[in-house]
Parts: structure tokens; sequence; C-alpha cells
């Protein structure tokens, strides 16, 4: 996962299988060398992860280079959303859920004891598959929630609300009416408001679990947008049943299957190698349609 | 296209209708049946209390509610000389014992559900929860024997206290220092009662309160009371200003736990730590026993009167709970 850019452009050119999703994937404009976000990424050593006795992930090993989107795909209960909810300790509020392994942010184990887990949840912020704005609270008061709710001080609060729905792509459809309340918005809007508001308390990494599911093609293009424009900035790991989405927008893809055990991780590589030369039959099976 | 398009009448909306089935027609004739019988058996209560009070409030008039008088002379044959019939003193009693009680189970309860549903471990919930609700099926005559003889002493000790450190609040006022059976007292026993009430409408509301805000809230950082505050609270707050109201009817309709504490005295008192009040319930028992058939009269129309003052607490409920309920959902 670590691989420079230079050797993906490299293996590109030298495409054996083309099919229409590597295209997709080599048509997106490649991220510069050099436009990196700070810190040194996020990574993961030997998750597993368990619902009472269901043992539902594997020994997951992934590393997320700072300033990368990654998409996780796979059928449906391999386990890639227990993995993201495990990163950020979202895992845990899930009576009895259970996890081994280490999560490594900035080199330091987020399960470490003594760790303040709401300062995680800070620096790993998540966007979830169903738009859940806070409806007592206007649009505005919506982006700035997380700064009241792990009590953070902002002086100027005007220009942090601007930015984050500018970011989010939100910004010219309410900037009129950011006293209406965050129910009023369409549901596309809803989950570009859930972006701006994680958005707004400055995280390191991203999650996104599936968050363009419940939208229409509109939205989730402009969804695509945001995530390519985030990704200069911040880490983002995104998991997406879309396989077109997971080209669109991510520059590395991890495969994750369950075949009938705990979900295991099969196969991480650049995406335009995933969807063109994948390692692994079972890989090549799913990214070509032909199970899940 | 260049032709215009013939302009078209606007159709009225047709009528819609369905023919119900034979079981159809059926199920809903029962279900009419026992959805009306509450209103029939309620509306059936308030037209005996009128028939048989009526007499009474007609001789009385206003001054039902506004004096304080409660006295009857008969002669030795049992005819009625005089009678004055007043219900002031009870009102007032009845009021300042509910508020009393509320205002100090509103706190316990809430903070109990939220302790219940977010912080309490699995096992201990579950002991609390049957624990609370054989609280709301206790004989009531307990809850008033135990604030007798045990309440009672050590709640004089607090109402001094108050009375030292508020005294200067009218509320808290103390003139004459008389501690002992005062509507204080019965408001400590009442929030006792209604305590599981509260406590069980609001876990109820707040358990419902949508699981992906609450993660939206952990997931920005907060921290449990954070998550509550931002979340839960203004799910529930409708709900839980509907118990408290539930939990005041009930207030004001208990009989025997606040006979068994309360001074009943004809005399309009607002100073909740002195020893002299009444409600209307408990004056109904005090005096039933030994009534002439003309002041049995008298207390049914007292009976219509806290009949009534119940309904428009409700019907209050159901304002405040609409009127706060739109936001938070």
């Amino acid at each position: 996962m670590n691989d420079s850019h230079e050797s993906e452009k490299e293996n590109m050119e030298t495409t054996t299988r083309p099919s229409s999703l590597a295209d997709v994937a080599n048509a997106k404009v490649q991220k510069a060398p050099g436009t990196r976000a700070m810190g040194t990424g996020l990574e993961t050593r030997g998750i597993h992860a368990w619902f009472g006795k269901n043992h539902v992930l594997s020994d997951i090993n992934l590393d997320f280079a700072a300033g990368t989107v990654t998409a996780l795909i796979g059928p449906s209960g391999c386990g890639k959303s227990t993995f993201i909810r495990t990163i950020n300790r979202m895992h845990e509020f899930i009576p009895g859920a259970a996890m081994a392994g280490e999560v490594l942010l900035d080199g330091r184990d987020v399960y470490a004891q003594g760790t303040d887990v709401t300062k995680i949840r800070l620096q790993i912020g998540m966007v979830f598959q169903k738009p859940n704005p806070f409806p007592s609270m206007t649009i505005g008061e919506n982006v700035l929630s997380g700064l009241k709710l792990s009590q953070q001080k902002v002086s100027n609060k005007d220009e942090l609300l601007e930015e984050c729905l500018e970011r989010a792509g939100l910004w010219n459809e309410v900037k009129d009416r950011l006293g209406a309340h965050g129910g009023s918005l369409s549901g596309g809007q809803q989950q570009r408001l859930c972006i701006a508001r994680a958005l707004a308390v400055r995280p390191q990494v991203l999650l996104m679990d599936e968050p363009c599911s419940a939208l229409d093609p509109g939205s989730t293009l402009r969804i695509e947008e945001t995530i390519r424009h985030l990704s200069d900035t911040m880490t983002i790991i995104i998991v997406t049943h879309n396989m077109q989405q997971a080209a669109r927008v991510s520059d590395y893809t991890a495969f994750f299957l369950s075949d009938g055990g705990p979900g295991q991780m099969i196969e991480a590589s650049p995406t335009s190698e995933i969807f063109s030369r994948p390692r692994d039959k079972r890989t090549e099976n799913y990214v070509t349609g032909r199970f899940g | 296209m260049s032709t215009i398009a013939p302009e078209r009448a606007v159709p009225t909306p047709r009528e819609l209708t369905t023919e119900p089935r034979f079981s159809d027609k059926v199920f809903r004739a029962v279900v009419t049946v026992g959805g009306l019988s509450s209103l029939i058996i309620l509306g059936l209560i308030a037209l005996f209390l009128g028939y048989r009070g009526f007499e009474v409030l007609r001789q009385e008039g206003f001054k039902f509610l506004t004096s304080s008088d409660w006295s009857i002379s008969t002669d030795d044959a049992g005819n009625v000389l005089e009678s004055h019939f007043g219900l002031a003193a009870m009102l007032v009693g009845t009021i300042l014992c509910s508020i009393v009680a509320v205002a100090i189970a509103l706190p316990i309860s809430v903070f109990s559900a939220l302790f219940l549903n977010f912080y309490a471990p699995g096992w201990l919930k579950k002991i609390l929860v049957t624990v609370i609700d054989m609280m709301a099926a206790f004989p009531s005559i307990l809850f008033g024997i135990w604030g007798f003889l045990v309440l009672m002493p050590s709640v004089e000790y607090w109402a001094k206290l108050l009375h030292h450190y508020f005294g200067f609040l009218p509320f808290f006022k103390l003139e004459p220092y008389v501690v002992t059976r005062s509507p204080f007292v019965a408001g400590v026993v009442l929030a006792i009662m209604i305590i599981p009430i509260i406590t069980s409408v609001s876990r109820e509301i707040f358990s419902q309160a949508p699981l992906d805000r609450i993660q939206a809230a952990y997931a920005l950082g907060a921290t449990r009371w954070a998550m509550i505050k931002a979340v839960v609270i203004p799910h529930g707050k409708s709900g839980v200003i509907g118990g408290a109201m539930l939990g005041l009817g009930r207030a004001m309709g208990e009989t025997v736990a606040v006979y068994t504490v309360l001074n009943i005295v004809f005399q309009v008192n607002w100073q909740m730590l002195l020893g002299a009040g009444g409600n209307v319930a408990s004056l109904i028992i005090l005096k039933f026993g030994e009534a002439s058939p003309y002041e049995i009269k008298a207390l049914m129309a007292a009976g219509l009167i806290l009949f009534f003052l119940t309904l428009i607490v409700n019907a209050l409920a159901d304002v405040i709970v609409r009127a706060t309920g739109r936001s938070g959902r």
C-alpha cells in the first residue's frame, strides 16, 4: 500500500487486461507527488473483531498513507464497516463487541491504555451511511456541533463555517439559509452537511461508511468530487459497494471477503492495478462481477 | 410542437372508497367499542359527580372554589340548618403538594432514567428496572405509613434547614413555626410515589433516541454527557414533560398517602413548610365516613372539581408536549 506513485504510473502503462473499471481508475487525475497531508498516516496491525463469540474479522494489516484515498470493497457481511469502526473506536459501542490488534495513528496506538478516546475520534472523523444531521440544530449549528460536543472554542466561527461548507461542496446551496434546520435539506445535501460537520473538527483521517449508498447519482458525483478535494489535506478511507465509485475516487483499494468464517483482507493494491491485474482469483471474480 | 394543447378542464378529485370485508367490519366494531369505552366510563363518572354535586354547586356558586369554609350544622332530625362549603384551601393544597412532588421527582427520575439507559451495567439495569416497576405497583397506604413513621421525622429536619436558609422567599416562609405534617412532607411522599412513573416514561423515550445520531455525536468526539445533551435530551424533552404531567396527575389525585401525612386545615396556605393544608382527595376520604347526605353531595361536587382539575392539567400537558415535541425529533 505504500508504493510510491512513480511505480504506480509505470504499472499503468503496462496494463495487461483492459477493463472499463481499470479505465475509470486510470482516467482520474493522479495526485501529484508532494501534496501530502501532515502526519505519517494510519496503520492497522493484526486487527481482529468479534461480536460476542462471533469472529467477524481476522488479521487485517493495512497501511493508509497520509493524503491518500483508500476504498474498501467486498460483498456485504465481509467486515468492511466493522473494520473502519475499529479504527475510530466506534466498534466498542456495540454490546458484546471485542477487538484485538493495534491501530497506529502517527505511530501511537489508539487503543493504548490511558488514551482519551474522544480525542481519537476528533482526529479520525466519520461519515455514516445514512445522513444523520442533528434535527434540533440549524445548518450552521450542525456544522459547528463537533466543536460544541468536544468543548472546543474557536474565535472565527463564521470563517470556519464557510470553509467547511465550501470544502464539502455545500456552501453555495445553503449560504442564504444557514439558520434553517438541518432536516430541511435533501438527502444529498444532508450528507454533505455531515461531511462539513466532520471537517469542522479538523480530523487527520476521515472514515466514510458507504456515504453515497442512500443518494441519487447527482449527489453521489458531488460527494465524490468532494472526496477528491479533501484528500489533499487528509487521509480518507471509504467503504463502498459501488466499484465504479472505488475506481473513480480511490488511490488504493482493498478487497475484503468472508468465506463463511471471519472476514479477511484478500488483496490491497493501487486502485488501477486491482481493477486491471488483480493478483487473486477471488478479487478478479468480484471486480468482474462474477459474484457478490 | 406548434399546436396549442386544447384547454383541459381540471377534474374534481374522485371520492375514494373501499368496501370493507365482513371480518374488517366486525373487528372495527370491536376496537371501536374498546376505544370508546374509556371515554364513556369517564363521561358517566363526570355525569354522576355532576348530578350528585349539582345542588351544592348551585347553592354555593363560585364561592365553592374561592372560600375555605367547610361547615354544616343539622338539627336532630338530620335537616340541614346551615352549611358552608368551599374548596379553596384544598385546591391550593392539592396544587402545592403536587408541585413540590414533581419538583423533587422530576430531576431524580430524569437522572435515573439516564443512568439506566446510558451508564448502568446490564445486570444492575435489570435489577433497578424491576425495583422501579415494583415501586409503581406498591400500595399507596404503605407509602403513607412509611412516610408517616420514617420519612416525616427526617423530612422535618430538611424543612427546618430549608426554612433557615431560604426563609426569606415566600415559598419557604414558616409562620407560625409548625413543621409537622406540612405540604412539603406530603410532597416528598408523593415524589417517591411518582418517581417510578416519570422514570419509566423517561427511560422509554430516552431509549428511543436514534442510534445514528448518537453515533454521529460520539464520532464528533463527544463525551457521553455531551452526547446526551446534544441528542438524547432534545429527543426526549417532550416525553419527559409528558411523564412529569402524568406524575402530576397522579400526585393530584393521590388520597391515602397524603391523608396520612398532611394536616387538613380549612385555610388557604401557600407556605409549603407550614403544617397546614390539605388536598381535595384526602378531604373526601376524611369527611366521607361521617358525612350527612347533604355533605356527601358537597363531597361529590369536590370530586367533580378535582376531576376537571386533572383534566385541565392533562390537556395542558398535551399542549406543552406538542409545542416542545416538534423540534428535536
